[in-house]
């Protein structure tokens, strides 16, 4: 006996102890299930960890409306089996109280609107700790992030002024009002999650594998023809035309590319992924393009 | 796969974030969307080469400034090893970030400007990595090119700092020549120093043995959860979740529970995915025990011929991560494995001056960014290790009760007779 983990081993045994650590020290936590990968592999860590008792908090997926109806089907399939709570914080319903005001321009993304709802969503049920799947090899403000992540009553993220976090001693004391986002797969790379999917037999939407779509390109992205995104007429360059793709990420049907891929499994994905020469947000998420500082701006307004 | 996790450290102008840009670069861990991002920001601000520092940093202030902020993580791999770096800023106010990052780390990359020398940062992150108890150090002597690849500058600069770390505990100490730059014994050896003839510092990270680093010996379980189950299938279940902190730990071991001190025996080690029959560090499992006993979060199962300390009155180094200053006589809570405790600070001994080592024993209090001796008087015992012989059970933070704010780390001695 060699008594040495592998990397995945070592990575799995932080998140669950991160996992534990949340049940044995918070009163409310709530796990943010968006039926994306990094979110189905974060609940498939939190069964393990939890296990054998049931998971004891629910789970929410803030919804904006705009989903892949794919991810839907896939996301009420896995709470059923798992016999957890899904609490929905619905974009389209603050919209409809007035709450919200949509952008107005064409195909205009509701990624940014989440975030009220998300943290409506966490004043209402008072939750103390949000588990969600954010990793920090997604992008550079994220790689700053604490595991334990400190948000104010108004639910920001100051990024200078956060705990420092000291061997595996998490401190997640707060006041009423103020919470924790906890990211137990901080450590965790695209690759890692693929290698965990396919070690695991961890289930994913269908629209991660290879499946042909009627898709036309913007901004050298390859969109879902959809309810949602359709190619501008008056635009020679977004001619619609039948591919095989899949996804990366799985975000608002507005902001998530598809990338054009044979793979089939998660062994296929991993053989692409090792070879990617654009990053998972590159590749497919429009909503970080904007700026070198879209996600710290958003972050700070207490994005996920 | 196994996996290496290592800090860099090193003073504002050395190049450090170049360095690790040039790691992720060379390694092909860097995509082309990110590369493409910081060519234009490189060429908007009118750089003359492409700046791998603004890879890593990442908020918009580090950016405008040039400098790094916070503690950044990164993760790259070869077929060898997974690494996981986490960058940590050189300027003395941010010492604070430099404990943050080494606390979890197996090794520590100083950098040093060939141009300048050792200086006060570099004596001062070495300690710090002593302090911690990092095994292995890889002092990087940088910018190479600017001193024309000269022998003699970096002998020079070895000597030095080798004169230095005598004072030190550190198991293994390597000297590479480099320029992050230009990829001088980066990722591969250098061309233009055929003088040297160790390794590449990729080749070093991925040959450097940390296996042993962990203490296999003495067996500590810090109870995290209690698992009672509320369903049919497992009524009269009962275990005791938690993460290895030392030792093995084996079905049929006879063990003690603390503080209780009961003996009983281990019935099972339980995983989601089955029985096993042995645990290690870092593994998280549930034990089980052959006796219902009255066991919680923050007790500690161990075997009964080897017991870490039990006390109230602990002696301990501290590193002081406030603005405001610690006294003597001050409360504060104490997060020590799985339990938290209140303590009051009994003695404030000495701050150690970290570029004489030299001991300032005529203190009245602690202020941000120094390392101390304190002596601390808490609620209830603590069971627990010398940091030197285990980095879990030796190790503590203090939080200040009126801001929740972590203000100490801090690492256990011996206890005084």
């Amino acid at each position: 006996m060699t008594y040495q983990l592998t990397h995945l081993e070592s990575l799995e045994s932080e998140a669950v102890h991160i996992i534990r650590e949340v049940v044995a020290e918070f009163e409310r936590p709530v796990l943010l299930f968006s039926g994306g990968k990094d979110s189905a592999v974060l609940l498939h860590l939190a069964r393990k960890a939890c296990w054998p008792q049931q998971i004891p908090f629910p789970v929410l997926h803030v919804d904006t409306g705009h989903n892949f109806p794919e991810v839907l089907a896939f996301r009420d399939r896995t709470v059923k089996a798992l016999d957890v709570r899904l609490l929905v914080a619905s974009v389209q319903a603050a919209i409809d109280r007035g709450d919200l005001v949509e952008d107005p321009a064409p195909d205009a993304t509701r990624n940014r609107l989440q975030t009220h709802s998300l943290l409506e969503a966490i004043s209402e049920h008072r939750f103390d700790a949000v588990l969600g799947g954010g990793r920090r090899d997604e992008e550079k403000s994220r790689a700053k992030e604490r595991i334990f992540s400190f948000r104010d009553e108004f639910g920001q993220w100051n990024p200078r002024g956060q705990r420092p976090e000291l061997w595996n001693l998490f401190n997640g004391r707060h006041r009423a009002g103020e919470h924790f986002r906890i990211f137990p797969l901080s450590n965790w790379t695209e690759l890692d999650i693929w290698q965990y999917v396919s070690e695991e037999h961890i289930e994913l939407p269908s629209i991660y594998y290879a499946h042909s779509r009627e898709v036309f390109r913007r901004d050298n992205m390859l969109l879902a023809v959809g309810p949602f995104t359709r190619p501008r007429g008056d635009i020679a360059d977004e001619e619609p035309f039948l591919a095989l793709v899949r996804y990366r990420t799985v975000g608002d049907m507005t902001c998530t590319a598809a990338i054009e891929s044979s793979a089939k499994g998660p062994d296929e994905v991993i053989m692409e992924t090792s070879v990617a020469r654009v990053s998972e947000r590159g590749a497919t998420r429009a909503d970080d393009r904007f700026s070198d500082a879209a996600m710290e701006d958003r972050k700070r307004e207490g994005y996920f | 796969m196994e996996l290496l996790r290592l800090a860099t450290a090193g003073s504002v102008d050395d190049g450090k974030s170049t360095l690790i840009g040039r790691l992720l670069y060379d390694s092909k861990q860097i995509f082309e969307d990110q590369l493409d991002a910081v060519e234009r920001t490189s060429y908007a601000r009118g750089d003359e080469y492409v700046d791998l520092a603004l890879l890593t940093d990442g908020l918009r202030a580090e950016r405008e400034q040039g400098i790094t902020i916070d503690v950044a993580h990164r993760y790259f791999s070869t077929p060898r090893r997974k690494f996981i770096i986490a960058d940590t800023p050189g300027h003395v106010q941010h010492t604070r970030n430099m404990v943050t990052g080494t606390s979890t780390a197996d090794l520590v990359v100083i950098l040093v400007d060939a141009r300048n020398g050792i200086t006060e940062q570099t004596r001062r992150h070495a300690f710090i990595a002593s302090l911690l108890r990092i095994q292995h150090l890889v002092i990087c002597v940088n910018k190479m090119d600017l001193v024309d690849y000269d022998q003699r500058v970096f002998e020079k600069i070895r000597e030095e700092f080798q004169d230095f770390a005598t004072r030190l505990e550190i198991a293994d100490l390597t000297f590479i020549p480099m320029s992050a730059l230009h990829g001088d014994n980066v990722v591969e050896r250098s061309g233009e120093m055929a003088w040297y003839e160790g390794s590449s510092l990729l080749h070093h990270l991925e040959e450097v043995h940390i296996a042993s680093d962990r203490n296999l010996i003495d067996m500590r379980f810090p109870v995290q959860w209690v698992v009672r189950p509320r369903a049919e299938a497992f009524h009269d279940y009962r275990g005791y979740a938690g993460q290895v902190a030392g030792g093995v730990l084996e079905v049929g071991d006879e063990v003690v529970v603390l503080p209780s001190g009961i003996s009983t025996r281990i019935e099972a080690i339980d995983t989601a995915d089955g029985p096993i029959r042995e645990a290690f560090p870092p593994m998280s499992v549930i034990v089980r025990l052959a006796d219902g006993l009255d066991v919680g979060r923050g007790d500690m199962i161990c075997h009964a011929r080897n017991q870490p300390f039990v006390g109230q009155d602990l002696s301990a180094m501290i590193c002081w991560m406030s603005d405001n200053p610690l006294r003597q006589g001050q409360r504060l809570s104490l997060k020590h494995t799985t339990r938290w405790v209140r303590a009051v600070v009994s003695e404030l001994h000495y701050r150690l001056n970290v570029n004489s080592l030299h001991r300032d024993q005529d203190i009245e209090t602690l202020s941000l960014n120094d390392i101390g001796r304190v002596d601390l008087r808490t609620t209830v015992p603590l069971f627990y290790d010398e940091y030197r012989q285990n980095r879990t059970t030796g190790s503590f933070i203090l939080v200040d009760d009126a801001t929740n704010a972590t203000v100490a780390a801090g690492m256990l001695r011996q206890p005084q007779r």
